[in-house]
């Protein structure tokens, strides 16, 4: 076992664990933390795939933004900070059954796949991702389309949220 | 390659000799002088610190007009050591309430949001942490952290106060994160790369003449995030006490207290790496990586000046005013200078360098200048709605 191994599943077994605990804590701060745990862990996952800038957008995305958004929304929102009502419904099964047998049905899917036992190649030096990466978001030959649309889309979604809120004199 | 040249190479390649010397493992080996390369880091910075207490209590005394510490050992300098002791041995306190664990980890995040953004200075060519290809971002990235660790500690100390103030900071730090962002796009344009080490090789003029306007943003916009007058509406004694960190004694409050020292002494070091050319100063950096960490170190003490002479001569302003200020103000006039800057840079990218250089400041000038008259415009209409047409009083000799 390499050492990148040793790391990896130290991080996997910390993300699930705190995704775990995101689920299962009573208490709604400490689930919003256990999630910003959660978002951490894949964030160091993006790093050991030689995937930086997807590291550093994470964690400024999703921590800087969406978990502080989630502690905001719990603080301002809620009295009392402890949920006393069963986690779970009666179609618990249901959900756990679904989840199962999304598993296996991804590992007999990855099985049938010859990268699934490689290692990966080495990245060549000078190789630069993130100009490629911003050259494939911006040229017409490529994903400029999605790229823009979705900024559209988001703009939309703020327009909305802004008009929503607009007190009217 | 001698160790004048190029220190930490010559210093890793020696110990991981003397470690597998030892007969260990070469990756372990290396592992360790990794870790203990980053240990060593920190410590200077702390060491650094504790003098930053020294340093910030001796300018402020100037600017109230007093002397400051000056009763232990020469100029004072050994009350920082007293300071620290008294910090530790007194007594350690935890409010009835308060969430222990979230409690205790806010003082050790903060003060970590600080130093993990020394991972990505470059304090002379051959010397930095990490060559990020994104290090420009992990400024914002570790910039969560330290939002993370307020509102934490707002939350856990039980107390209204404690809350008020962390909703304040963090409305202030998400706020101001946005020009920021936009503000260092700017360095990126010019240098056309993210990497830090890349935008200092590529400053032969200093980003500050080139776009004035867009290191004024970024300093206002350093100024808010560290919570500092005259965005230091966070801790306003007079309402809130001392905000976010009302219930904290003894060393968490140092940490707290430490950490945003040295984080406005950082953000001075990344002002200067920026947009003032980092370790670079007319070729000196070439004669030894020392001077070159030197001359980093005074940019950065003369960048940590600049926020501690707008601390000590400005007054708070209220949440209102600062929210106005932000959104109204700031984010559309750093949106639009980003824009203004990529479209100049695309014009006259061929062009030669004086014309660059001239374009470029000029377009500055223009922005601002625009900026400043449309909120004029928009103030003195407010002024009329609220308090009827103003007369112009003309000056009496």
């Amino acid at each position: 076992m390499t050492g990148e191994q040793i790391i990896f599943l130290i991080v996997a077994l910390f993300t699930l664990g705190s995704a775990l605990m995101v689920v299962t804590t009573r208490n709604l701060i400490h689930a919003a933390l256990w999630l910003v745990a959660t978002l951490f862990g894949v964030a160091v996952i993006y790093a050991l795939l030689n995937a930086g800038f997807m590291a550093v957008v994470q964690v400024v995305v999703y921590i800087g933004a969406i978990a502080i958004l989630f502690i905001f929304a719990v603080m301002l929102t809620r009295k009392d900070l402890r949920d006393n009502t069963p986690q779970t419904n009666k179609n618990w099964w249901a959900g756990a059954l679904v989840a199962v047998l999304t598993f296996a049905g991804l590992v007999f899917t990855l099985q049938g796949w010859s990268g699934f036992s490689k290692t990966a190649a080495a990245i060549p030096s000078g190789f630069d991702a993130i100009s490629q990466l911003g050259e494939q978001l911006t040229s017409p030959a490529a994903y400029v389309l999605p790229f823009e649309v979705a900024s559209v889309l988001l703009l939309a979604a703020l327009v909305g949220a802004v008009y929503v809120a607009f007190n009217k004199k | 390659m001698n160790f004048w040249n190029d220190p930490l190479k010559v210093a890793a390649t020696w110990l991981e000799g003397i470690f597998t010397g030892w007969g260990m493992d070469a990756v372990l080996a290396h592992v360790l002088v990794v870790f203990l390369g980053v240990f060593l880091l920190v410590t200077i910075l702390m060491v650094l610190d504790i003098f930053l207490v020294w340093i910030e209590r001796k300018v402020v005394a100037r600017f109230q007009d007093r002397i400051g510490p000056n009763r232990l050992g020469p100029f004072g300098l050994i009350q920082p050591f007293a300071d620290i002791i008294k910090l530790i041995i007194k007594e350690d306190t935890t409010p009835d309430g308060a969430d222990k664990v979230v409690y205790n980890l806010a003082p050790i995040l903060s003060m970590m949001s600080v130093l993990i953004l020394w991972a990505v200075v470059p304090l002379a060519p051959v010397m930095l942490g990490i060559d990020l290809n994104v290090g420009v971002l992990f400024l914002i990235a570790a910039g969560a952290i330290g939002t993370l660790s307020i509102i934490m500690a707002g939350w856990s100390s039980n107390n209204k106060f404690a809350m008020i103030g962390g909703f304040r900071q963090v409305a202030v730090m998400v706020a101001f994160e946005v020009p920021m962002l936009a503000m260092l796009m700017i360095p990126t344009i010019f240098a056309s790369s993210m990497n830090m080490n890349a935008i200092i090789e590529a400053q032969n003029i200093w980003y500050f003449i080139i776009s004035p306007l867009g290191a004024l943003i970024f300093l206002v916009a350093a100024i808010a995030e560290l919570g500092r007058a005259p965005f230091d509406l966070a801790e306003g004694e007079s309402e809130l006490v001392a905000g976010f960190n009302i219930e904290y004694s003894g060393m968490k409050f140092g940490m707290f207290y430490a950490g945003e020292l040295l984080h406005a002494f950082t953000f001075g070091g990344f002002w200067a790496i920026l947009f003032f050319g980092g370790y670079r100063f007319f070729g000196l950096e070439q004669v030894s990586p020392f001077l070159a960490i030197l001359i980093l170190v005074i940019k950065a003490m003369v960048g940590y000046w600049v926020i501690m002479w707008v601390k000590y001569t400005m007054m708070r302003i209220r949440i209102d005013q600062m929210l106005g200020f932000n959104w109204k103000f700031l984010t559309p006039l750093s949106f639009a200078l980003v824009l203004v800057t990529a479209l100049m840079n695309t014009l006259l990218r061929g062009a030669d360098s004086w014309l660059y250089v001239t374009g470029m400041f000029l377009s500055n000038v223009v922005v601002g200048w625009i900026a400043l008259e449309i909120a004029r415009s928009v103030a003195r209409r407010e002024r009329e709605r609220l308090e009827g047409p103003t007369k112009v009083v003309e000056a009496q000799h």
